[in-house]
């Protein structure tokens, strides 16, 4: 029990990542299709750097610079994606759901080449993600729980908290909302629609990539598996089940990766078995897209710009 | 009451294309003055204020505050001037709250706290009601006025555009807004209010100014001032159009329209007991302010607008049994027997599609004639040649796509194809919108050819002198009221103009 409740967060935080990423570039008014594309480059972008970082430091690795130096280059890997969508979208007015799915099958050849480059282990770079707290195993079932993880999982968390904040509370917040719900309004007070729909894009891709990062350094302990571009899309359906709130998606994350991996720790379910199973996150999110659709709670609805590009009428 | 000069234009013109919107306007605007701007639709109200307001950039003249030349190119310069203008189509995010809508795009430091209590404030000294903290989508139309014009106020305004304000509201709540406006003026502050209701003009302002076809007619004192003095300034002399006018014959009721209903999704009346009846060999004209009620009006009939309350009465001229097409879909109505061409105000947004070419245009209307599962091409591609001779289409050939033919050809092919189904009634909206004069004159013997065919035609237009000039019979509607039916023949320009813009008894006596 105490194994499947760490692997649903480890496997979570993944998920938090992306529909952290992803809420912000909706908050901004792009539906971003590409996030299992730019969590599968961040990925590769993120293990590619460690693999060059550990071959050219040898035995002199310095544990800080071995984290830092993937987390940088995810975060620049899911940027550029994110800089690519922008420039479709925003500059030449590309049909975003289109140029997101392209940039998902664009993403994960990408991954899977630059993969191919190294070969899928990294389970050396792995531990440095791994290492947690010295003390966490006296502290017994609440130290393996809260304290056993790596530095990404409590990154994500503080990201989510973080995104909560400033969405709400700060006039960036504001501004980036305003954007996303009625870019004509926020352009007659002034503010710069096109400046803050390619940052949000940017900053969200750049986070989602550190989920990428995330499920194979710690869920999967740096045996890189194909299939990253799944979560990506369990990420989108995560937006929508915590109805755009990133804090809400720790909780959430944590639920999706335990419905996920449920059917490993069932006894007795067929192979057949086991791939249902691993629909039931899309179920919930069915379900409460129903809920929130019957309850038609305006501030539960996607922002009513998204998916639409903005242009000023012609003067 | 103080004397200088707010903001002063001179000379100023605006062009689109070659299509002119405003030409050699002067303004003069005192603090602690309200001016009305007066003019019929396209008169180029709308177009001056947002050269005020920094949306658009005058291609000639000058503006002047406060006695000194400047030039106002964005938005954001407008309210460094400390010029605030209230559009129509109001400018809000739905899921903010008033205070959020108001601080947003401010430099200020980000304090809701704080902004709730100026709000509060600034809705205290001018007679506001307002709950800073309610979501937009909660509001009314008025409060989210209230909201636009806060805003303005927020921002340090001094100088206040309000563009049609009263369209959308009540007269107790056009009331409440003029008690505010009547506060800001003793403030100092100078008000531009854009307005079709006589009434109001005289009721608020000290000064009217007219704009007739974009062009500057001049401004009056109101206290010097009447009802039909202005309304000869606004619509101005009779033009002699020289439109063929022939006498109706064969008259018969083919539409019967009885207490017709209808409330949209703001909650607003728009349709307030509209009776009216349409005669086959006929023109009958509909003559208001854009927004009225025209548009609904036509949905109605076509069957694409739920009513509230009233019938539609159709003859069938074959059957000579009578149809009631309330509530009916377009397709009902057409398996009926019935037949009707409609032609809608938003040419292309309704009417045709525009990445289609003008064959698979024209069998929008016939792809349900076909007997096999594929689509027979012959009939539409005859009907699309048959157009494009007949009316004069210049494109390349039936086979261009409709979004790259010019608005008129576009006209034409709408109006092609609808007359095209031999209909009975036969709506136009709008027909000539966009259209130079020799279109414009194609589509009026169009018309004309379909009354003398005995085709009840309902004309919905813009020019009161093509209104008198063409049609037999000319409805005024004001507010989605029918204000009064004149004779094409007799009617004079200001006869309509009154009735346009007549005011509601109600309001009168709490006027008084």
């Amino acid at each position: 029990m105490l194994s499947f409740i760490i692997s649903a967060i480890r496997l979570g935080m993944a998920f938090l990542f992306g529909s952290t990423g992803e809420t912000i570039a909706e908050k901004s008014g792009h539906l971003n299709l590409g996030i299992p594309g730019v969590m599968c480059v961040g990925a590769a972008m993120g293990c590619y750097a460690e693999y060059l970082y550990l071959d050219a430091a040898k035995r002199n690795a310095v544990s800080v610079l071995a984290i830092l130096i993937p987390i940088a280059a995810t975060f620049i890997g899911g940027a550029l994606m994110g800089l690519l969508y922008s420039f479709l979208t925003v500059t030449l007015r590309a049909n975003q759901n289109v140029t997101g799915l392209a940039l998902t099958t664009f993403g994960v050849g990408l991954s899977d080449y630059m993969i191919n480059k190294t070969g899928p282990i990294y389970t050396k770079g792995s531990k440095y993600f791994t290492t947690s707290l010295p003390f966490a195993d006296d502290l017994g079932w609440f130290g393996k729980i809260f304290l056993s993880h790596g530095v990404l999982i409590y990154l994500a968390i503080i990201i989510a908290l973080l995104t909560s904040y400033v969405l709400t509370k700060t006039r960036v917040g504001l501004h980036l909302r305003s954007v996303g719900e009625n870019p004509a309004t926020a352009d007659a007070v002034g503010i710069n629609v096109a400046k803050y729909r390619y940052a949000a894009t940017c900053i969200g891709c750049g986070i989602a990539g550190l989920g990428g990062l995330s499920f194979v350094m710690d869920y999967l302990h740096g045996n890189w598996e194909y299939c990253i571009d799944a979560i990506g899309w369990l990420a989108i359906a995560l937006v929508i089940f915590t109805v755009w709130k990133p804090n809400l998606g720790i909780i959430g994350s944590i639920v999706f990766g335990a419905l996920y991996i449920a059917s490993s720790y069932i006894t007795g379910v067929s192979f057949a078995g086991k791939e249902l199973f691993k629909m039931l996150p899309y179920i919930v999110t069915i379900v409460v897209l129903i809920i929130t659709s019957i309850m038609d709670k305006k501030e539960n609805q996607p922002p009513l710009g998204l998916g639409l590009n903005y242009f000023r009428e012609e003067r | 009451m103080s004397n200088n000069v707010a903001i002063e234009l001179v000379n100023i013109s605006k062009y689109f294309g070659n299509n002119v919107a405003n030409k050699n306007i002067n303004l003069k605007v005192n603090s602690g003055e309200i001016l009305s701007i007066l003019g019929e639709n396209g008169s180029g109200k709308t177009t001056l204020m947002n050269m005020i307001a920094g949306i658009y950039y005058p291609d000639e003249g000058q503006i002047f505050i406060n006695g000194e030349e400047v030039s106002i190119k964005s938005p954001k310069d407008a309210f460094d001037y400390k010029i605030g203008m209230v559009h129509q189509h109001f400018k809000l995010v739905d899921v903010f709250s008033a205070a959020e809508n108001i601080v947003l795009g401010l430099n200020e430091k980000f304090n809701l706290k704080k902004a709730v209590s100026s709000v509060a404030q600034i809705a205290h000294k001018y007679g506001f009601e307002i709950d800073p903290k309610k979501k937009v989508y909660e509001m009314s139309v008025s409060e989210k006025q209230t909201v636009e014009i806060i805003k303005v106020l927020y921002r340090g305004a001094d100088i206040l555009i309000l563009d049609e304000p009263t369209a959308v509201l009540t007269p107790q709540e056009t009331q409440k807004l003029f008690n505010v406006l009547r506060k800001m003026k003793e403030d100092g502050k100078s008000i531009i209010i854009i307005t079709h209701k006589l009434h109001e003009v005289l009721s608020l302002s000290d000064k009217v100014a007219v704009l007739r076809k974009g062009e500057y007619i001049g401004t009056v004192n109101t206290a010097e001032t009447n009802e039909a003095q202005l309304t000869e300034m606004m619509v101005g002399e009779k033009i002699t159009l020289n439109i063929e006018r022939s006498e109706p014959n064969n008259v018969e009721d083919r539409l019967i329209v009885k207490d017709l209903d209808c409330i949209n999704r703001d909650g607003v009346k728009v349709l307030d007991d509209v009776t009216f009846t349409a005669r086959s060999g006929e023109i009958l004209g509909i003559a208001g302010i854009a927004g009225s009620g025209q548009r609904e009006l036509l949905e109605a009939i076509a069957g694409l607008q739920k009513l509230d309350s009233g019938e539609i009465f159709y003859n069938d001229p074959k059957t000579n049994k009578v149809e009631n097409l309330r509530n009916k879909t377009p397709i009902q109505i057409r398996d009926l027997g019935v037949r009707l061409s409609f032609v809608p105000e938003d040419r292309l947004g309704m009417g045709l599609v525009g990445n289609m070419d003008i064959i698979d245009n024209m069998m929008l209307r016939s792809y349900k004639n076909g007997h096999s599962i594929f689509l027979e091409r012959k009939a539409p591609k005859d009907l699309a040649e048959n157009v494009i001779e007949s009316l004069n289409v210049i494109t390349p050939g039936a086979t261009t796509p409709v979004r790259r033919l010019s608005g008129g050809n576009v006209q034409k092919v709408l109006v092609g194809r609808e007359i095209a189904s031999a209909p009975t009634v036969l709506l136009a909206a709008y027909p000539v919108r966009g259209l130079d004069i020799g279109a414009s004159y194609t589509i009026y013997n169009l018309l004309n050819e379909q009354k003398e065919n005995g085709v009840a035609v309902v004309f919905v237009g813009e020019d009161l002198d093509v209104l008198i000039e063409l049609c037999d019979r000319i409805m005024v509607i004001g507010s989605g009221k029918v204000t009064g039916i004149v004779d094409g023949r007799t009617a004079t320009k200001e006869e309509i103009g009154l009735l346009m813009t007549k005011t509601e008894d109600k309001y009168e006596k709490e006027e008084q």
